[in-house]
């Protein structure tokens, strides 16, 4: 028999210890590109065309190139210029950047189909830009894409295993380390795969029983 | 600075190349799958939604090693290059399936009633009806498609093929001009993204010519 359970079973705790760093990346690198991502797209949006240029180029030029080159760019550059950092917290800040470019974008669509009357009811009521932005127009913006930032989620959680080029131990890497122990890939190469497909399948109809529960607010 | 552009340029090659030899193959898997998830033959819809699924729920790189790694084991040897165009094309395809079916879907109904009152048969009406006119909204999620096609180019440097990221690797192994090099090949990766850009809106603009109507 080609599939031997035993071995299967044996790799499970191995690729289990490296399902933690995958999880552990994703959630960092996605609440950086949340933040990030927010900021590109108010700085996108600004009138001051100092600001708005260069966000649209950086979001522009982020969405245009391989992401596993900005991996080996910020691990192989930025300690040139001083800065170390270990390589899980390099791959965190290579995700989070990457993804902030793609919800800026997301942001923006939503912020953009807020109807003009919510911005000109602000200025009626003399609320400044500021509380305009943050009390008015991003609660109302938020929720209805809320759906499409979970599709990126997913997608980050897909691109991890690029972390493994710079040597972190997530769960790509466990596999191909237990591998070339071994001689022995079908297992747990199939066994990341399936992996990465049952969670995948589950964070989809989470997201679809999200849109659901968000529709009441998307209709405006 | 000069000197690194040639080998860059030779990596390059090889990933326009790849980009060219998985579009191609990942529109024949797109078609074929979109078509079939509207099958009215049940286990060919089924096939097909696996295909769909299992391609874009797991990862790129995942699919990449277990082409790799794994099908050498069933006695399927495949060159690396060969391992790169299947998964790239077929990778692509799935996304692809997702666009033909939509665009499919989005045709007017009318049109199959009409073309059932002309007496023409469901395949005709497929290829000579429904098809040309889904094929304009296609177009603009194509070409987003192409563009992660050319970056997920990258990964198969990991399956050490020739591209240009692993070129620069080598490159910077050799001068350990880390800076430049990383500079560059992201500034190449980001014009050729952009020529794919520009060639998808001329070829928009000559099917909405062709077909006297706007492209959606």
């Amino acid at each position: 028999m080609i599939w031997d359970w035993q071995y299967a079973l044996d790799s499970l705790p191995v690729l289990a210890s490296g399902l933690k760093i995958t999880i552990e990346a994703t959630l960092l690198g996605m609440a950086l590109a949340l933040i990030a991502g927010l900021i590109l797209a108010l700085a996108r949006r600004a009138s001051f065309t100092l600001l708005s240029w260069p966000a649209a180029f950086i979001v522009e030029f982020i969405r245009s190139t391989p992401l596993l080159v900005q991996i080996y760019f910020l691990f192989y550059v930025l300690p040139s210029f001083g800065v170390t950092m270990s390589p899980l917290a390099t791959g965190i800040l290579a995700l989070g950047v990457h993804y902030a470019a793609y919800c800026s974008e997301v942001y923006r669509a939503g912020i953009e189909s807020i109807p003009r009357g919510q911005w000109e009811a602000a200025v009626a009521l003399n609320l400044n830009r500021f509380t305009t932005t943050f009390r008015v127009i991003l609660p109302q913006a938020i929720p209805p894409v809320v759906p499409a930032l979970g599709n990126y989620l997913v997608a980050m959680f897909k691109d991890t295993p690029l972390l493994s080029a710079i040597t972190v131990l997530e769960m790509l890497q466990q596999a191909k380390i237990l591998g070339s122990e071994t001689f022995r890939y079908i297992e747990p190469l199939t066994l990341v795969g399936a992996a990465f497909l049952i969670m995948s399948l589950v964070a989809a109809a989470g997201i679809r029983t999200l849109e659901r529960k968000l529709k009441p607010y998307a209709a405006s | 600075m000069g000197e690194l552009v040639p080998p860059l340029l030779a990596g390059l090659s090889v990933t326009l190349k790849l980009t060219l030899g998985g579009s191609l193959f990942g529109i024949v898997a797109a078609l074929v799958a979109g078509l079939s998830r509207l099958s009215r033959i049940a286990p060919v819809r089924w096939v097909a939604t696996s295909y769909v699924e299992v391609f874009r729920g797991t990862s790129a790189l995942v699919q990449l090693f277990w082409f790799y790694f794994v099908l050498p084991l069933f006695g399927l040897s495949l060159s690396a290059t060969v391992v790169a165009i299947l998964v790239l094309g077929l990778n692509a395809g799935a996304y692809g399936a997702e666009v033909v079916r939509g665009a499919i879907l989005a045709v007017s109904k009318s049109q199959w009633e009409a073309a059932i009152s002309l007496n023409l048969s469901r395949r005709s009406t497929m290829w000579r009806i429904i098809l040309p006119q889904a094929v304009p909204a296609m177009l603009p999620p194509a070409g987003n498609l192409l563009i992660e096609l050319l970056k997920n180019t990258a990964l198969v440097s990991l399956i050490t093929i020739t591209d240009l990221t692993f070129s620069a690797q080598i490159l910077r192994a050799e001068t350990l001009k880390t800076t430049e090099i990383f500079s560059l090949v992201l500034l190449m990766y980001f014009a050729a993204a952009m020529v794919i850009a520009a060639m998808m809106r001329l070829l928009e603009r000559w099917l909405s010519r062709t077909q006297g109507r706007a492209v959606t």
